[in-house]
């Protein structure tokens, strides 16, 4: 089997949105399009008892068919990565799901194989993990009270591009912000493989009070098919397109 | 990041869907990422076997497990005995049965011991590692959680990290991990190892650990000068920071170069005779022994 393109949003946030369509309804828009959509709720260090507001994260993870964990920044750094990893197994191991029923002509997961051949199958979701051509957009929500929370995900990403690109397989980067006033999001980090000398990308940020995550999804969707665009005017010949395969 | 959320009573019978071996729960041995172990018997005899939530974690463990269960005629992790499914309250679990390892933590074990026997364990290490790199693959995830101490030799128990050569790292954990200190990359080389080992040295003076700060690289720089460990130790582990070692077996040979002199009688005009009692040189004499099997030279030419 040949490795494939993967697609993934990451959403790095601290509330819940309060502003413009339903960012679950998106999500599940994108998991349509072949985009993942991963979410991660950022606690601050000193925060206690049940977040507020972090509901959705697992909601939006969901209907995107993505991976979803709520963490304390000081622990960042290996969540994004470990997040952003575990989706790819999750959306190969889909794809493989789907090639079982289509050979075996009946429902069956690779978690029903007995564990012989389980075992073989878990090999091959690994070397498409290794070797799979890896796109992110990383989509951070800095609003007022994710300011001070930038410095960590900053380092987060650094990290993160440190994980992907020990990789076999391309890894390329983007990060947007929002809100922003004008186009719901900003492109912070044109894309890129190397996420580790972002200098002062999170400086001039609005402070408005208002979370479109919703629309910031649907902006980052957007963006996501003008790279397709892009790429299939500089005629790069991707046969897998459709599926991420 | 799923664990089974369940407490697996002692007497619980474990049945097979696939192999249908039966196991029987003793007692809860410890609990991972992706799992827990718990210690099983069948037929009298005991097994640590691990039940978990995701399949294809647990799969690629024992993948690694069979493979590493014997190299070029080493055994290199616990032996690997069964795989399979249990079903109970309509729920399938996998699960696989691996060599009960009877040991103690590694940190419990170094308690109250002289710091020579940190060389030790690292050049122990660092020769079941010469094995590990020469056959393609690099450990990874490398921590004192998952080692144990069975009969003064250091074993590893969890072998989730494992990585063929040339790959990213599959696990790894901050404190350890060369990546995270800005000394290297994530992809799988034998150095990736090396730098691990010099972390569980640091840790055996430094049980908390640390973090970063704001230079990774100057924090760990002035955490080994302020180590209180030997200074030829530190040397060693500077070295290998800086890149001198290109194998375990080149950093093996560097330490045993200093065990070897620090485990010479000490002479009765030093002023530390005084101090030394029978039992530290009990100890001294098992050390040197130890280290002297790694040369394969008998101990009684030299002592004799
Ligand atoms: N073969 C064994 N013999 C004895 N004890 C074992 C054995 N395997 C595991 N254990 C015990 O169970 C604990 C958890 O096991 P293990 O480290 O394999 O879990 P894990 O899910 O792989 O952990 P992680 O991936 O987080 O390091 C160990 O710390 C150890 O105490």
């Amino acid at each position: 089997m040949k490795a494939g393109r993967l697609k993934q949003i990451l959403l790095l946030t601290d509330g819940c949105s309060n502003y413009g369509e339903d960012p679950v309804a998106v999500a599940a828009l994108a998991r349509n399009q072949g985009v993942t959509v991963n979410v991660i709720g950022v606690l601050d260090d000193q925060q206690r008892g049940e977040p507020q507001g972090l509901q959705e994260v697992e909601a939006i993870a969901d209907a995107g068919g993505g991976v979803s964990q709520i963490v304390y920044q000081k622990n960042l750094s290996e969540t994004v990565q470990m997040v952003t990893k575990q989706a790819m197994n999750q959306t190969i191991q889909g794809v493989i799901n789907q090639e079982l029923q289509h050979i075996l002509g009946e429902r069956k997961t690779i978690e029903e194989l007995p564990p012989e051949q389980r075992g073989e199958v878990v090999e091959i979701v690994d070397d498409l993990g290794e070797t799979c051509q890896l796109e992110v957009l990383v989509l951070v929500d800095s609003s007022a009270s994710m300011h001070h929370k930038l410095p960590t995900v900053k380092e987060a990403l650094a990290d993160l591009s440190l994980s992907l690109n020990a990789r076999t397989g391309s890894n390329e980067f983007s990060v947007y912000s929002f809100p922003d006033s004008k186009h719901t999001i900003t492109q912070k980090v044109a894309w890129t493989s190397e996420l580790s000398a972002m200098h002062g990308i999170f400086q001039k940020l609005s402070s408005g009070g208002y979370t479109p995550t919703g629309p910031a999804l649907k902006e980052a969707l957007y963006a996501f098919s003008k790279k397709a665009i892009v790429r299939d005017e500089q005629g790069v010949v991707d046969p897998y397109e459709e599926t991420g395969f | 990041m799923k664990k089974p959320d369940f407490n697996l009573a002692a007497g619980t019978t474990i049945r097979g869907k696939w192999g249908h071996h039966v196991y029987h729960v003793v007692r809860k041995l410890g609990e991972g990422a992706c799992g827990v172990v718990y210690l099983c018997q069948k037929n009298g005899v005991l097994y640590a076997l691990k039940v978990g939530t995701e399949s294809s974690r647990l799969m690629l463990e024992v993948n690694m497990l069979k493979k590493f269960s014997k190299v070029q005629g080493v055994k290199l992790g616990p032996s690997f005995v069964d795989v399979d499914d249990w079903i109970v309250n309509n729920e399938t679990y996998p699960f696989y049965v691996m060599e009960f390892i009877e040991g103690q933590p590694f940190s419990v074990f170094l308690k109250g011991k002289k710091k020579e026997w940190v060389g030790i364990c690292a050049m122990q290490l660092l020769s079941d590692l010469e094995h590990l790199h020469r056959s393609g693959y690099v450990f990874g995830d490398l921590k004192t959680d998952n080692l144990l101490v069975a009969d003064s030799k250091v074993q590893w128990i969890d072998v989730g990290g494992v990585t063929a050569i040339g790959r990213a790292i599959k696990e790894y954990t901050e404190f350890y991990d060369r990546g995270y200190w800005g000394y290297g990359s994530r992809r799988a080389d034998p150095l990736y190892d090396l730098f691990a080992v010099t972390m569980i040295m640091m840790e055996t003076v430094y049980p908390n650990r640390f973090d970063a700060q704001k230079d990774p690289k100057k924090t760990l720089q002035d955490k080994l000068k302020s180590a209180p460990l030997p200074s030829e130790y530190k040397k060693i582990i500077a070295e290998c920071w800086r890149g001198k070692y290109h194998s375990a077996t080149e950093m093996k040979e560097a330490l045993g170069q200093v065990l070897m002199k620090r485990a010479q009688p000490p002479k009765r005009s030093s002023r530390k005779s005084v101090q030394t009692d029978a039992s530290e040189w009990g100890e001294m004499i098992g050390v040197s022994a130890i280290v002297l099997a790694f040369y394969g030279i008998s101990a009684w030419n030299l002592w004799l």
